[in-house]
């Protein structure tokens, strides 16, 4: 095999990327249309109201009822506490990944929120969205910006 | 937010009903080769095919991955290869997609190289589609000396030899 000790270990850079673009349905797209005019929606089923809204109801599998507007308040469920945040994710800073029970929903949705340290956030505190100016707004989970505990100014 | 975007019915200028959204997955890594394909792409970006065989069952694997996957043992003798070889099997690709940089028809061969016991993928090209076969002589044609690099583009593609078809008895157990 030769001598291994004077043999460099090659290392490249690779990158796989898959340009996805998803298609929607009806209901979700509707949640996406209207988080572009800044409000949240949820579907009515026997379960309660569904939020993000689902095409079904998640226990009986039966068709929705109307959607309706639910937030921008909640209460946050359960949390996890992000110190240091990956590309991409929703904010350059450290956060909280929360499931937040919007007031008017029956289910808890995951966002980030912008607690600043981890002992801000406490299961059962509340929290508001930050949506994104309009300008800014593409119809996309993103137009929420993120979750702020509720009461802070600004 | 890089690379999150919406796709709507009115294309994207914000009205409408939203009917797509973009989720693109993209995932960047470094790639680390190991001590035997280190060996391998050096040979590579010296014109040359290198493999290793093992010292209980004797096989030459090319491209090497340090052990032998039969014997479990590492594997320990270098071996300088040909530049030939046989098709032992192939596909045509016949179906466009983004990124090809190769025209359609193109076959992908599975090669293997006179003195390996393991096949590995390349491009034919130089023949007809569909007068490739199986034990098709081949040699590989690299690209110029001095753009010779430790990478798998230093291998242009293989391309007919010119020497009569292998008997199917000499790459049957390679199938």
């Amino acid at each position: 095999m030769g001598d291994a000790d004077s043999t460099e270990i090659l290392r490249a850079p690779h990158v796989l990327e898959f340009p996805y673009a998803r298609s929607v349905g009806p209901v979700i797209g509707a949640f996406l249309t209207a988080l572009r005019d800044g409000k949240i929606l949820g579907a009515r089923s026997a379960s309660g109201v569904v939020v993000p809204p689902t095409e079904y109801d998640p226990v009986t599998g039966a068709d929705v009822g109307e959607l309706t507007e639910v937030g921008p308040g909640g209460v946050v469920t359960t949390w996890s506490w992000a110190e240091t945040p990956r590309r991409d994710q929703p904010l350059d800073r450290p956060f909280a990944w929360a499931l937040v029970r919007l007031d008017g929903a029956d289910t808890a949705m995951l966002h980030a929120v912008d607690a600043g340290t981890p002992e801000a956030m406490s299961s059962g505190m509340r929290v508001t969205a930050r949506f994104r100016p309009a300008s800014e707004r593409q119809g996309h989970i993103r137009d929420i910006e993120c979750f702020e505990p509720a009461g802070r100014a600004g | 937010m890089s690379g999150a975007g919406t796709l709507t019915d009115a294309g994207g200028t914000g009205e409408g009903p939203v009917t797509s959204v973009a989720t693109p997955i993209r995932v960047e890594y470094q790639y680390t080769a190991g001590l035997a394909q280190s060996r391998f792409l050096k040979g590579i970006a010296e014109g040359k095919f290198l493999g290793q065989r093992c010292p209980k069952c004797h096989k030459v694997y090319v491209p090497p991955r340090g052990s032998c996957p039969t014997d479990g043992v590492a594997t320990t003798d270098e071996v300088e290869l040909g530049n030939t070889g046989t098709v032992t099997t192939y596909c045509v690709v016949n179906v466009p997609f983004q990124g090809q940089s190769i025209e359609i028809p193109y076959i992908c061969a599975q090669i293997l190289m006179d003195g390996a016991n393991l096949a590995f993928m390349g491009l034919i090209q130089e023949i007809p589609a569909d007068q490739v076969r199986m034990g098709l002589r081949v040699e590989a044609v690299w690209v110029d000396r001095d753009e010779l690099g430790p990478n798998m583009a230093s291998v242009k593609y293989f391309r007919p030899s010119g020497e009569p078809d292998a008997a199917y008895e000499t790459f049957v157990e390679y199938l």
